[in-house]
């Protein structure tokens, strides 16, 4: 067990993670997506903390990066309500108002 | 306890913390591989509420893994932070999909191609550069596998002072973010205010 173990995994959530939020049409589903690649961060943190420097900064950043995590789901439902209330949208592709 | 020995406790010494067993190094790995395995089912089943569960799944797989890797504290806010948003997410969808996510199948994607070859060379850059760093080991080595400090909760006590100490310009910044975060949602959401309502000088007649 080794700290490129948990990279390497954490690497193939945030990958995993990435696709969902590039490929997704649903918003819900695009914020599932950032979900996973912020999942993968908390694990590869926590391989450093063990692996690298067991002191508390490390831990401090995992309290940010969940911090992180909760706000943009915060945000990121009410952008999706307001889209949805304005517009009917609940996919990406139907909120493009800013692309003409 | 009183407030002045609870001061004069001497801080955890984490320099002195066990390797990781064998076990627990077994247990990280294969709640990564269960972690990355159910995350890429969520692109997969065609069911939003299986996709739900499955990341919540993916979640617990991870907090489990941060709880393995002695950190505690952390690995159950994970696990309960997220099994609770997962169910939000749930409701989330059931009111904004209009039909019943559990049934439905679906496929909503787009760009697929284009996704899937920067989702892997991504992973392919990352892997490249996790396998090639000469990564830095902990300054002092593990005594032995024995249980260390890490039990009694030193590993959360250490948080909490880094929290309430040295630290607290995080917990200051974080607070305010939270709070504007509950504010600016509450914005968003509603669905008519005041300005809407009564204008930009909220002088106007009712509409």
């Amino acid at each position: 067990m080794t700290l490129e173990v948990v990279l390497v995994l954490a690497a193939a959530l945030f990958s995993v993670g990435l696709y969902g939020a590039l490929s997704q049409q649903v918003v819900v589903m695009v914020m599932m997506g950032l979900e996973l690649m912020l999942n993968g961060v908390v694990l590869a943190a926590a391989g450093f903390w063990w692996f690298t420097a067991p002191e508390p900064s490390l831990q401090v950043l995992l309290v940010v990066v969940l911090a992180a995590m909760t706000v943009e789901m915060a945000m990121g439902f009410a952008v999706a309500l307001l889209l949805h209330r304005t517009s009917g949208a609940d996919m990406t592709d139907m909120a493009a108002e800013l692309k003409q | 306890m009183t407030l002045q020995s609870l001061l004069e406790t001497p801080l955890p010494d984490l320099s002195v913390l066990p390797s990781l067993s064998v076990l627990r190094g077994v247990a990280v790995t294969a709640l990564g591989v269960v972690a990355v395995v159910t995350g890429a089912l969520v692109f997969r089943v065609d069911s939003m509420a299986r996709a739900t569960y499955l990341l919540a799944a993916s979640f617990v797989a991870v907090g489990a893994a941060v709880v393995a890797l002695h950190l505690d504290y952390v690995g159950v806010v994970v696990v309960l932070m997220m099994l609770m948003e997962m169910a939000v997410m749930g409701v989330f969808m059931v009111m904004l999909m209009g039909m019943n996510p559990a049934l439905m199948p679906m496929s909503m994607v787009h760009s697929n191609r284009r996704a899937l070859v920067a989702a892997g060379a991504s992973f392919v850059v990352l892997t490249v550069g996790i396998l090639l760093v000469e990564w830095p080991t902990r300054a002092t080595a593990a005594p032995d596998g024995s249980a260390g400090s890490t039990e009694g909760g030193a590993t959360t006590y250490s948080l909490g002072d880094a929290l309430m100490g040295d630290h607290m310009l995080v917990m200051m910044v974080v607070s305010p973010v939270m709070l504007a975060t509950i504010v600016a949602g509450v914005v968003l959401a509603q669905a008519s205010g005041r300005y809407e309502r009564l204008g930009d000088d909220l002088k106007g007649a009712r509409r």
